[in-house]
């Protein structure tokens, strides 16, 4: 392979004496500083960089930046350091950057997938998954979907952690202008002038926009490369003006909060430890000024997807920005003047333009070119291409005659389209412009305007004037007031960008056209696609967009939506306007997750709550799980124990003797006032009015549609004060409910509230020698069981420091839980944990927890509870205060649904054989009825006390199937199970009165 | 992300605020008497128009209260802030 065949000798804005080697597909090249990765293989004379999606045919450079749908390559730094999928035309070349073509096996010239083009093509049209592969059943899953899978896709994953950092910025400024294209410019520095703070972005690396492709144009008499650069130069200056080049605006939100993504070291050789990669900038702008330019749209005909076919200004780019030429025997296909200019360009250039096959019969260029000497061919028709892996010739009709030119590129320039991406996200309406056969931004709906080509000002003099506008009324908008008289700049072009245009399918003599005519480059979708989908009955283009999955790549469209707009509107007769528009949705080019999760990643990623026993317990050994935010001791593993045998000990402890548990992360909240009573009454379902002070009750909390909500203590400490407990998820919602009705509801009800949860260490001591275990520690109350009996509740002190103690308890044995400012909570665990040791205490988690919860039938929230259980269904009826008139959610238990008999009730569960634990979740069928689920498993343990395992259910009907056998079908096959009462251990409830 | 003007603290970004549902729907004060229709439009019926839309916020992060609010659905632009108990400000299309 020659290097540098393509390479014109002078021109460009690449630096000629700054070589570059890098390689793709393993074989070595060299470009210039200042090439993309696209530019580099052109001017080596590679137009093959992949195979396309489905059918894997060879595909080429179709364009030279954002809109590029062919050319997604790999690049690989290191072992860790993989990116797929990103776009050669937008990839700047470094010393010794490394690329890969994606798609094909075993290479891109030889790609066995490309069967899937020529013999199997026909039966994989769009929507071929909803027709075919159905027969027969269980290949689906077995055959078709493994081998359809493997064979669709692009790039492949990165295996390995992501090493690079990324950064986030927040930023205010009075004027975002977004793109430095002319129109972008000269509205920044109209803004900048004025004083404003400007914020100017553009996505490539350089600014200028289509001034850095700019041959024979002058501005304000000077060349325009001069006039860029002085530009440039003066808005560096500006110490209220930000340049951010290599950054995309890729989303417009609501009250002017536009994302902007920066690239920081994708373009140098070695990337610099310590610096982050990107930079996300959330930017909230007083105005913007949206100067997003416009893209050129291909043209549909026969076999248009050869590589070296392609867009007409691209090429024209990569001869002025570049010094590439795209090809030597070029053939031109215009539905618009610009065709005409990258001709006479070209040809300026030194590359032969065999022929302008315009498909308009007539246009104002025609004979300034056929005086230049070129072959123009009025009225064209498109008939077809060859070539294997590079076009090889393309045939035309013209004025009655049919014509092949054998060429190696063939360049299509079927108009502009405005960029009105960003306008669109932003929920500004679109109005369809006949004339320019293109939807304009109309009514804006946010503090924002658009200038330039993205609103059909396609002309370098109209975008200038427009960006001056735009500029001089996003400043005056803000309050700044202009430094000068407005003043447009003069300009002068050789060659014009002219008019035209032509959306749908480009005219050819086939009656019925059987070669490809692609639409959607990435997605292969065809024009003979879209036709079929409009015959099936898609007529909405939302319908259409995703039956054919056109627009729907990693392009978003951006060269494939107007055609098919096109096409429908030709197959159903209606004008553009009344077919409807797909909307535009952020992201406008991909962006990387490491972008958006900026430094959240590994323990950063989401705060972890910890109580003041944590350490202690991480130093035992304990393993944790997360509950919410926070991490709570799950079990305390001795030597040579798995989660199986620590559990059972620790419950075998507890109820032996006596165990420690760390209570601290549930909810807490001190209700206070002289209405505090009537609230706690309005809220809760039970009666709090009667409860003495000193004294606490289980109080359950419902939502207004009546289902179960929360629950937990509540101790009355004083006559106006209420301590709550609330589960440890549950804590920060019934706070806010409870601040809601206050708020919104009752505000005349003097009632405080304050959240002690984080305030208040719990220490829970539980066992037969709970007492015994912490009597020497406390000062000032008197715990005894006649003093101090079950559910009680007194502030005094213990080991020198305050104490709220409560004699509450969640395993049934006799049980306390020590409250302390949480400054004091390790301490006091600590003293407690010293006394436990003469009685064989045992630290014990969450699991341990639950195993004993579980034997004395005691719920929890979330568990046995969904959201769709009623007190009744969870056997807790007894907790209503019944002769109370109203509270949240009492009027919703009378609905009919609620008092139905076959609603599911809470039982306990018996396996026939003890050894059998069932799985939570498992539903229950009544042998009777096999098929159908009347139940599900809530909570099932090993009981270690009773040798046996136990379980809790939500069965239909629960309470009346006592002794009931039952059964749980499982892959293995179905277990029997007795339904007998919700309580296992000392079901009269002796033991925690001691 | 949103900027949302609290009556009390002034504009602040959406980041601190909770969204609080459909404004100006009271509980009955006697929840006994409404027969089964009537207490589940209360329980479940909601506007949801596309334009002004009444709804109350709290400033979970910041004072902590509830407010009410008027949003145009359609471009999620805060036509008015005001306080609990306050009528929807003229001019709003609720």
């Amino acid at each position: 392979m020659k290097t540098r065949d393509f390479r014109t000798r002078s021109g460009g804005r690449i630096n000629r004496a700054q070589p570059l080697r890098f390689t793709f597909d393993g074989k070595p090249y060299v470009g210039f500083m200042g090439d993309t990765l696209a530019s580099a293989l052109l001017a080596n004379g590679v137009h093959l960089v992949g195979r396309s999606f489905k059918y894997h045919r060879p595909r080429g450079f179709l364009g030279a930046g954002a809109d590029e749908p062919n050319a997604l390559v790999g690049i690989r730094r290191d072992s860790a350091r993989y990116t797929p999928n990103l776009l050669a035309t937008q990839v700047e070349l470094y010393e010794g950057l490394e690329a890969v073509s994606q798609n094909r096996h075993p290479s891109l010239e030889n790609d066995r997938m490309a069967v899937n083009d020529k013999l199997l093509g026909r039966f994989i049209p769009a929507g071929f998954y909803y027709k075919t592969f159905m027969w027969p059943r269980g290949a689906w899953d077995k055959l078709y979907e493994p081998r359809i899978r493997e064979a669709a896709g692009l790039g492949v994953a990165p295996s390995m952690p992501d090493t690079d950092s990324y950064a986030q910025r927040y930023a205010h400024c009075d004027v975002l202008v977004i793109g430095a294209g002319p129109a972008g410019l000269v509205a920044a520095m109209e803004a900048a002038t004025s004083g404003a703070r400007v914020i100017l972005c553009d996505d490539r690396a350089a600014m200028g926009g289509s001034l850095l492709s700019a041959a024979d144009v002058t501005i304000e008499g000077k060349d325009s490369r001069a006039w860029l650069e002085e530009r440039l130069a003066i808005l560096a200056s500006m110490p209220n003006v930000t340049l951010l080049p290599r950054t995309v605006a890729f989303g417009y939100y609501p009250h002017n909060w536009i994302g902007l993504a920066e690239k920081l070291t994708d373009h140098l050789p070695i990337t610099p430890t310590g610096k982050p990669r990107e930079r996300l900038w959330q930017v909230r702008a007083k105005q913007v000024v949206i100067a997003a330019g416009a893209i050129e749209r291909p043209l549909v005909f026969p076999d248009n997807d050869r590589p070296g076919i392609m867009l007409a200004d691209a090429a024209r780019t990569y001869l002025q920005q570049y010094g590439v030429a795209v090809g030597r025997q070029v053939v031109v296909v215009a539905a618009h003047d610009s065709g005409y200019r990258v001709a006479h360009e070209l040809k300026a250039a030194g590359i032969e333009v065999l022929a302008i096959a315009d498909i308009r019969s007539q246009s104002q260029v025609a004979d300034g070119a056929r005086r230049t000497g070129f072959r123009v061919l009025p009225g064209a028709t498109i008939e077809g291409t060859t070539g294997k892996l590079r076009v090889a010739s393309i045939t035309v009709t013209a004025e009655g005659r049919r014509e092949t030119f054998t060429c190696d590129a063939v360049l299509m320039a079927g108009g502009f389209t405005p960029s009105v991406h960003l306008f669109s996200q932003s929920r500004g309406k679109l109005v369809w412009d006949p004339d320019i056969q293109a939807y304009l931004p109309g009514q804006s709906a946010e503090a924002e305007r658009s200038a330039g080509a993205c609103r059909g000002r396609f002309a370098l003099k109209d975008a200038l004037v427009d960006g001056i506008d735009a500029g001089r009324a996003a400043a005056q908008a803000t309050g700044f007031a202009p430094a000068y008289d407005v003043h447009y700049p003069s300009a002068t072009v050789l060659h014009r960008n002219g008019e035209g245009g032509h959306i749908g399918a480009a005219p050819t003599s086939l009656k019925q056209v059987k070669a490809k005519a692609f639409v959607d480059w990435q997605n292969d979708v065809t024009s003979n696609d879209i036709l079929l989908a409009t015959r099936e009955g898609f007529i909405s283009i939302e319908h259409v967009k995703r039956y054919t999955t056109t627009g729907m790549a990693t392009d978003q469209g951006k060269l494939s939506n107007i055609n098919a707009l096109g096409i429908v509107s030709g197959a159903t007769g209606r004008a553009v306007p009344e077919i409807g528009l797909t909307t535009f949705r952020p992201p406008y080019t991909p962006i990387t997750f490491g972008a958006l999760a900026g430094r959240a990643r590994g323990e950063l990623f989401d705060p972890a709550r910890v109580t003041a026993i944590h350490d202690w317990a991480a130093e035992q050994g304990a393993a944790f799980e997360n509950v919410g935010n926070w991490k709570r001791a799950h079990y305390f593993p001795r030597r040579g124990e798995d989660m199986h045998a620590a559990v059972a000990r620790e419950c075998r402890q507890v109820r032996q003797s006596v165990g420690i548990f760390d209570a601290s992360t549930l909810g807490k909240i001190e209700v206070v006032g002289p209405d505090a009573a009537e609230f706690m009454n309005r809220f809760y379902v039970n009666a709090w009015t009667k409860l003495g002070v000193g004294k606490c009750r289980y109080g359950v909390l419902l939502r207004e549609d009546g289902f179960v909500l929360d629950d937990g203590v509540v101790g009355r400490i004083a006559a106006e004060r209420f301590h709550i407990t609330t589960t440890t998820g549950g804590a920060a919602r019934v706070l806010n409910m409870m601040e809601d009705y206050l708020q919104t509801e009752w505000p005349d009800l003097k009632v405080w509230l304050t959240s002690t949860t984080e305030q208040w260490s719990v220490i829970a001591v539980q066992g037969p020698n709970a007492r015994a275990v912490i009597t020497p520690l406390i000062d000032g109350l008197d715990i005894s069981a006649e003093a101090f009996p079950h559910m009680s509740i007194a502030d005094a002190r213990i080991c020198g420091v305050p104490m709220r103690l409560m004699r509450v308890s969640f395993t049934g044995e006799l049980g306390f839980e020590v409250n302390v400012p949480s400054g004091y909570g390790a301490m006091v665990w600590q003293a407690i944990w010293e006394r436990g040791k003469a009685f064989d205490m045992a630290p014990y988690g969450t699991e341990t927890m639950h195993v004993l919860r579980a034997e004395k039938g005691f719920i929890i929230i979330g568990q046995e509870t969904d959201g769709t259980a009623t007190p009744d269904d969870v056997g807790l009826a007894w907790a209503i205060g019944k002769a109370k008139p109203d509270f949240v959610g009492k009027r919703s238990l009378t609905r009919p649904a609620m008092v139905e008999p076959d609603r599911k009730q809470l039982v306990g569960l018996l396996t026939r054989d003890p050894k059998i634990i069932l799985e939570e979740g498992a539903q229950l069928v009544a042998p009777t009825g096999p098929n159908t689920s009347i139940g599900h498993v809530t909570s099932s343990y090993h009981s270690a006390v009773l040798g046996k395992s136990i379980a809790l259910a939500m069965v239909r009907g629960g309470r009346e199937r006592m002794g009931q056998t039952l059964h749980v079908p499982m892959p293995g096959g179905s277990i029997p199970v007795e339904v007998v009462q919700p309580v296992f251990v000392d079901p009269e409830g002796k033991r925690v009165n001691v | 992300m949103l900027v949302i003007n609290c009556p009390y603290c002034g504009e602040r970004p959406e980041l601190e605020f909770s969204y609080g549902g459909q404004a100006h729907i009271a509980r009955p004060l006697k929840p006994a008497e409404l027969g089964d229709e009537e207490w589940n439009a209360y329980l479940y019926l909601r506007a949801n128009p596309k334009g002004h839309h009444a709804e109350r916020w709290r400033h979970i992060h910041g004072c902590a209260r509830f407010f009410n609010a008027v949003r145009d659905t359609r471009t999620d632009h805060f036509v008015a802030t005001y306080k609990i108990g306050e009528p929807v400000p003229e001019g709003s299309r609720t």
